[in-house]
């Protein structure tokens, strides 16, 4: 486990750089997470998603791929637009849950 | 006369029905199972078919013949739960069951219709499966005839059933062509939505080397949107795509439709239940367990063992208006099969992931976690026979339900201590 400063906030993240525990999570660390995946702007899109993902999170692992769009009335194409390259990871690191991971 | 209702007589349901048969009193209680097939399936045994290893009479058995004497076994299929009227509709033969308490264990079932070309021509040609027995018997029969080439296994989405399944295909698929002569013409890919084929720490550290070392090639982050069955490649929705010469797919895992036209499921027809007692948040009389159950630990046979242990114990305590004791704690048990007569075993609950180590006895096995060896190997063999004679009756195996951190190793190899364990 490793510590980490974003916005000024002490954070503790995984390798990989996932928060540990989704209460040390808050907007602006969400907006400096983007940024590192390379999104240099949240629009309302992203943030609906992202609260949307908070709000439906289960023992803090983000929902799935699925669950997000049958959830938000997005599809699965508008997902990989706002977060390009495995959206479900991308979303799941900028709300601050765990990485969508299998039983090993 | 009180009724319980089982809906699903498959690994859940006929463990639940055959310990509670024992533990309610007959003058009391009416213990009805309903389920649409009369043949019960040893899924596990499914994995070993395409390789010629199990037969088709290894993995059955009627389902009459599984139930003790004081459970009523009513061969239908259920259509739609009125939980208002707290009564369930039944159709072939159409029929209305009341109950006072419902077991929902009608499983997860693989969804091929759920991905575009899967279902299409190419389906049980080129493009396979291994999760019903037709689809394993259809892939033995392809397989023996297969002369080499490209093989894909792609897992469309999870949760899948038994999540380690596509890994043990593809380490069997290895040592099945070695055996045949043929490997070196048979290149084998795992395309999965997850970030690799290992995601948990600690067995991406000690697991990472075997995939490598039997020349299985891993494609991750790959969410497939399509299939396209003429030019034998997968799609996803990033536009990467994976050419095939013979596709194995795991398809989409659904909970029944009968859960969606009753408006208990989730987004994938599974039914949310509080994780330690299984019991439904909006109607205390409705339990889901097993498969079925929408629930953060894997979809497996052992945690459908494990959770039918617990919830038994509640159950009689809960008819009783009494407190339930018994916190599930997410316990999994599998064994993963590894091909040339060897497996691995991993035990983990909603807490721990999986540990290196020795189980059951600490320090002695014989089997051995996160670690290959011949015991486990036998372990899973033996396992099918403790599943006809032993789990499926309801007695109990001398291992405890609640998962137990002895003999698990804490401490990696260079005394590098695993934080988030020792909490
Ligand atoms: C290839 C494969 C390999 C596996 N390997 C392992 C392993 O190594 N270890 C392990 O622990 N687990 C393994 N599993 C998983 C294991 O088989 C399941 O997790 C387990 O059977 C779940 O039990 P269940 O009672 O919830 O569901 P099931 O056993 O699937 O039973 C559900 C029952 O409900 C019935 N049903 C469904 N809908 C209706 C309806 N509408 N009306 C009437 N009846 C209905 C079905 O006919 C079925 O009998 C494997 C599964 C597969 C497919």
């Amino acid at each position: 486990m490793t510590t980490k400063v974003l916005e000024g906030y002490t954070v503790e993240v995984n390798e990989e750089g996932f928060l540990l525990s989704p209460e040390q999570w808050n907007e602006d660390i969400a907006r400096a997470i983007a940024r590192e995946e390379g999104i240099e702007e949240l629009t309302p899109q992203h943030w609906q998603v992202i609260r949307w993902c908070r709000e439906n999170a289960v023992n803090g692992r983000s929902p799935t791929l699925r669950q997000i769009t049958a959830g938000t009335g997005l599809s699965t194409k508008e997902l990989f637009a706002l977060f390009p390259k495995g959206p479900a990871k991308k979303v799941a690191r900028i709300a601050g849950l765990g990485k969508p991971e299998g039983c090993v | 006369m009180k009724r319980l209702l089982i809906l699903g007589g498959g690994t859940a349901g006929t463990m639940v029905a055959n310990r509670l048969s024992r533990m309610l009193d007959s003058s009391e209680w009416r213990i009805t199972v309903v389920d649409r097939s009369q043949t019960h399936y040893y899924q596990p045994g499914f994995l070993f078919i395409p390789f010629g290893l199990y037969t088709k009479q290894d993995v059955i058995k009627p389902s009459r013949n599984l139930f003790a004497p004081g459970v009523e076994f009513l061969p239908a299929t259920v259509d739609v739960i009125d939980t208002e009227r707290r009564q369930v509709h039944l159709s072939e033969p159409a029929r209305t069951l009341s109950y006072d308490f419902l077991v929902i264990a009608t499983g997860a079932h693989i969804r091929p219709d759920q991905t575009p070309g899967l279902l299409e021509h190419e389906w049980r040609r080129s493009i396979h499966e291994f999760y019903t027995l037709e689809g394993a018997l259809a892939l033995a029969d392809r397989l023996r005839r297969w002369k080499g080439g490209r093989l894909v296994v792609n897992v469309v989405d999870n949760p899948i059933k038994c999540p380690v399944a596509p890994l043990e295909f593809l380490m069997l698929a290895d040592w099945f062509f070695r055996e045949q002569g043929i490997r070196e013409r048979v290149e084998l890919t795992y395309v999965t939505p997850l970030s690799g084929a290992f995601t948990k720490p600690i067995a991406a550290q000690r697991l990472g080397h075997l995939l490598e070392e039997k020349g299985i090639h891993v494609v991750p982050d790959f969410m497939v949107e399509r299939v396209d069955p003429d030019a034998k490649k997968l799609i996803a929705y990033d536009e990467q795509e994976v050419e095939y010469d013979l596709l194995v797919t795991v398809p989409l895992n659904m909970g029944d439709e009968a859960i969606a036209r009753s408006g208990l499921g989730d987004v994938l027809n599974f039914v949310p239940v509080d994780k330690h007692t299984f019991v439904s948040p909006k109607h205390p009389e409705v339990f889901a367990l097993g498969d079925a159950a929408a629930l953060p630990t894997s979809k497996a046979g052992s945690v459908a063992h494990f959770a039918a242990e617990c919830f038994v114990e509640n159950f009689v305590r809960y008819v009783d208006g009494l407190e339930m004791l018994h916190k599930f704690d997410g316990h999994a048990n599998c064994f993963i099969e590894s091909g040339f007569g060897k497996a691995l075993l991993i035990d983990f609950n909603y807490d721990v992931e999986p540990l290196p180590g020795r189980y059951p006895l600490p320090g002695i096995g014989p089997l051995t976690l996160l670690e290959e060896s011949e015991a486990n190997h036998w372990g899973k063999l033996l396992f099918r026979w403790v599943y006809w004679h032993v789990l499926l009756k309801g007695e109990s195996l001398p291992l405890p339900a609640l998962m137990s951190m002895a003999g698990k190793w804490t401490n990696g190899k260079g005394g590098r201590r695993y934080e988030h364990v020792a909490a």
